[in-house]
């Protein structure tokens, strides 16, 4: 890779109580590609997600972004970190008192200095976009769960981040609107270039958006930089996981 | 069996520690939030309106019966000391120096206070200030400072409502149901009461006031880090009952140390 990583992790560990959920991992991701964090209930997917947003701190080990370590900063360090991150949430994390206008309105009112018209112009522009105009005087609770998903990517790519953040993004859409979510993915990445990484149930539909596969598995994680490499694997740990989550049909011996 | 006794004592002793430091730092920071820019100045009026404007219906009926008991009570305790012209007097002074900013500070807790513990819990739950974090917006300045001012700006409002109501309602018993003279009943107010008595109720008010807000939005902010709280909705519903019950003991600990200070 002749590109320095974007963030990277070292001998990162996490402990919740008994449980080392992260046991000396590493992680290399590079800019303007598309990490894939996969791997059963409780491995510790969305844990490697809130560590990098610093929401949460390891118990030993350094995560650096741009090759600043985010463990030992301050607040103010490190929300100047977080500006350059964008990240859609399992539930979307709207703010239910907020309207869909206000929401996506809000990283621009909090976080710029536009003014008012500016504001209105851009997040218009932006619910074009995302098939969400006619829908900006609703409120959350009014929104389905695809609609949901598409807000919160619009309030994620106000501030056009550098590296996008998706946990579980399709967690409870219906095929249709998983493929949509992910169409608009693919656009969005395409116009804004943004490194992208998802935590995702939803294999395999997600390895053809990947550019590296990481399993986690019993705090391991092992890098794939070929998403079709997975299914070759001799761990018998991602065999099994290859099996439950792609079926037979995609086993290495099947392949052969 | 003894060793595992005092290690579990040891345990839970270090956690109520650990938790004081925790709601320690939470205060220093929403306050701290309070001088960060921008200031929420329409997010506090909001606020204003839903713990202050919004929570007058209690605050009235409350006061008012209050007062009426208080009214009838001191009417038949006086009277067997021939005392009954006192009772202005003793209606007036229970009501600014106690009843009042105790009184309204337990409705505020039950009525404001359990809403506010609810609505952060949810809002920690379903990541909405995880998002916060995500966005750079500083929870403790968007989302805390404004209640924190809008009940410390109510709370003594509202027990000036009580105090003003409570009166009527001992006037209404006092006067117009048991006879007492008017004269008598406001003249013994107005012989009674001192300017330290107004004052002592309003100090009370803003220290409960802090103490509400402080516990209230505190254990919601920490719905994912209570011990025993559980998960999701039952323990926003556990942490809110928690809340409601230790700022009320907060309230009536806190009324005895102020009065035994400023009396």
């Amino acid at each position: 890779m002749s590109e320095d990583p974007i963030i990277q992790l070292r001998e990162v560990v996490k402990t919740f109580g008994t449980q080392r959920v992260l046991d000396r991992v590493n992680l290399d991701i590079y800019p303007g590609r598309t990490t894939v964090i996969a791997g059963g209930s409780g491995q510790g997917k969305s844990v490697t997600l809130k560590l990098i947003l610093g929401l949460m701190k390891p118990d030993s080990g350094s995560i650096l972004v741009h090759g600043r370590d985010i463990t030992t900063m301050n607040r103010r360090e490190m929300n100047e970190i977080r500006s350059h991150f964008g990240v859609l949430f399992q539930g979307s994390a709207l703010l239910d008192s907020l309207s869909v206008f206000d929401n996506v309105a809000l990283p621009l009112q909090e976080r710029t200095t536009l003014g008012r018209e500016q504001i209105r112009k851009k997040v218009l522009a932006t619910l074009i976009q995302l098939g969400l105009i006619g829908h900006e005087e609703k409120f959350p609770a009014q929104l389905s769960g695809g609609m949901k998903k598409r807000v919160g990517l619009a309030r994620a790519l106000q501030l056009q981040p550098e590296i996008m953040l998706f946990d579980e993004p399709t967690t409870g859409l219906d095929p249709e609107k998983t493929m949509e979510i992910y169409r608009l993915f693919h656009e969005t990445q395409g116009k804004f270039g943004y490194t992208a990484i998802i935590v995702s149930h939803d294999i395999p539909k997600v390895f053809n958006l990947a550019d590296q596969v990481v399993v986690l598995n019993r705090g391991k994680l092992v890098t794939f930089d070929n998403p079709e490499d997975i299914q070759l694997s001799q761990i018998p740990e991602i065999q099994a996981f290859v099996k439950a989550t792609m079926g037979h049909l995609y086993l290495s011996s099947d392949l052969e | 069996m003894l060793l595992q006794r005092i290690e579990n004592i040891g345990e839970l002793t270090l956690y109520y520690l650990h938790d004081l430091g925790r709601m320690g730092l939470f205060l220093l920071r929403t306050l701290r939030g309070g001088v960060q820019q921008p200031f929420r100045f329409r997010a506090m009026l909001r606020q204003i309106r839903e713990i202050g404007a919004n929570s007058m219906g209690v605050i009235f009926f409350t006061a008012a019966f209050t007062g009426m008991v208080l009214g009838l009570q001191g009417y038949y305790t006086l009277r067997k000391f021939g005392s009954e012209g006192m009772l202005g007097s003793a209606v007036s002074l229970s009501l600014l120096r106690e009843m009042g900013p105790v009184l309204t500070a337990l409705m505020v807790t039950g009525r404001a206070g359990s809403a506010m513990c609810a609505e952060v819990g949810i809002m920690r739950n379903s990541e909405q200030i995880d998002a916060l974090e995500c966005m750079a917006i500083d929870p403790f300045r968007y989302l805390l400072m404004p209640k924190f001012l809008a009940t410390m700006i109510s709370l003594p409002l509202l027990t000036m409502v009580f105090n003003v109501v409570g009166i009527f309602g001992g006037y209404l018993a006092g006067v117009k149901l048991l006879g007492v003279n008017p004269g008598a009943f406001f003249n013994g107010m107005e012989q009674s009461v001192v300017n330290k008595d107004i004052i002592m109720g309003l100090v009370k008010s803003l220290v409960f006031g802090l103490l509400i807000v402080w516990i209230c939005t505190g254990r919601g902010y920490f719905v994912h880090q209570i011990r025993g709280a559980g998960y999701g909705a039952e323990a926003v519903s556990r942490v809110t009952t928690q809340a409601v019950v230790i700022s009320s003991i907060s309230i009536l600990l806190w009324d005895y140390i102020l009065t035994a200070i400023l009396l």
